[in-house]
């Protein structure tokens, strides 16, 4: 765990120091080539700008309006007929809101934590699930809008799928270990 | 698929507040969202030019291509379409790795440019290549093996053991990325064009 650590905390100065070093040994014109190079910098930035307010708006209103909270609400019911344990559906905003949005999800997880306790079953399993899952949904917009794909292809399903496995092993290891 | 989904997000947050009586919260969340998407743009585009920079340096300077003949062989296997010396393998690896030290800001333009250098090597530029849904769902399952930002959480709520969910963490998104590598396999079978 703290070798993990240390490592990251070394990992940006450690490339900072050898790669322009070696980049200079090997008879790159090293401040030229890094000005080149960060020139793409905004190009980018600017192209994914658009992809970017497009997926905000869309999730800023979807989970500022209630929109989420009664989705949870309106799933309690049908998922409980399916044999979930009730004390999992506290977890179902967070599960719908992962894929969608980090800073979303990280607000739904911060809430699960402070209601339940953080050493709480609901509260482990909200932690468990932040760190384990990405934002699909957002990742695939910016990424393939960055470089002009439209068609997605089994993408989007391909990372949903991931991310579900994710939750239910999530799911079955935090009623395991703790 | 993401027109509906856009759309569904939309439509359903809009009624949901008209039927709850906030419509006013979507007039300022949109105007919101529409400035914080500005902002983290610009935020990406300092970093993102900082990395670029010394990715471009590190691509001169021949090291891109060592790293991917380094672990090139092991991520190879995942992406058969690309060519062996392809400079999307070096921008591939250093995503990952970003991701997997927690280096989320890193992690975002290598990935970026990763994206540009398999358009650059797909056929159909409009249609998502099978490499790069292969890298998606690497990407978005990857395993980070410190979840700094909840273990801050964590601490502020004042857990008797912060740290304890690293492990069940890993695991959890370990099995993840096993699902999303042997389901990339049977959706590239069963997608062949």
């Amino acid at each position: 765990m703290s070798v993990i650590g240390e490592i990251s905390r070394w990992a940006i100065p450690f490339l900072l120091l050898v790669v322009p070093v070696v980049a200079f040994l090997r008879k790159v014109p090293v401040y030229e080539s890094f000005v080149s190079g960060a020139e793409e910098g905004f190009k980018t930035g600017v192209r994914i700008l658009p992809f970017l307010i497009g997926m905000l708006v869309a999730m800023r209103i979807f989970i500022d309006s209630g929109a989420l909270e009664l989705l949870g609400r309106a799933l309690r019911p049908l998922l409980l007929r399916l044999g979930l344990d009730p004390n999992l559906t506290a977890i179902i905003p967070l599960a719908i809101m992962r894929p969608l949005s980090g800073s979303g999800a990280l607000g739904v997880a911060t809430q699960l934590i402070y209601r339940y306790g953080p050493d709480s079953f609901i509260g482990r399993l909200a932690s468990t699930l932040q760190g384990s899952t990405d934002t699909t949904f957002f990742v695939l917009t910016v990424y393939f809008g960055s470089v002009g794909i439209r068609k997605y292809r089994y993408a989007l399903k391909l990372g949903l799928l991931a991310d579900l496995v994710g939750l239910l092993a999530a799911i079955w290891i935090v009623t395991k270990v703790f | 698929m993401v027109n509906l989904v856009w759309l569904i997000l939309l439509v359903s947050g809009i009624l949901a507040a008209a039927a709850t009586g906030r419509i006013d919260t979507v007039t300022a969340s949109a105007l919101k969202a529409a400035e914080m998407g500005v902002e983290v743009a610009f935020e990406l585009i300092g970093v993102m030019s900082l990395w670029l920079g010394l990715m471009r340096l590190a691509e001169e300077a021949g090291l891109v291509k060592g790293i991917a003949r380094l672990f090139g062989p092991a991520i190879r296997i995942l992406f058969p379409s690309l060519k062996p010396d392809s400079p999307a393998l070096g921008a591939i690896i250093m995503n990952l790795s970003a991701n997997i030290l927690g280096l989320g800001n890193a992690a975002t333009p290598f990935g970026l440019k990763a994206m540009q250098e398999l358009q650059k090597e797909n056929p159909e530029p409009e249609v998502a290549s099978p490499a790069m849904c292969t890298f998606l769902a690497l990407n978005t399952s990857a395993i980070t093996l410190i979840p700094a930002t909840i273990i801050a959480v964590r601490l502020k709520a004042q857990s008797a053991h912060p740290t304890e969910i690293i492990g069940p963490t890993i695991f959890a998104t370990g099995c993840a990325m096993t699902a999303a590598i042997i389901a990339d396999r049977f959706f590239r079978r069963g997608q062949k064009l």
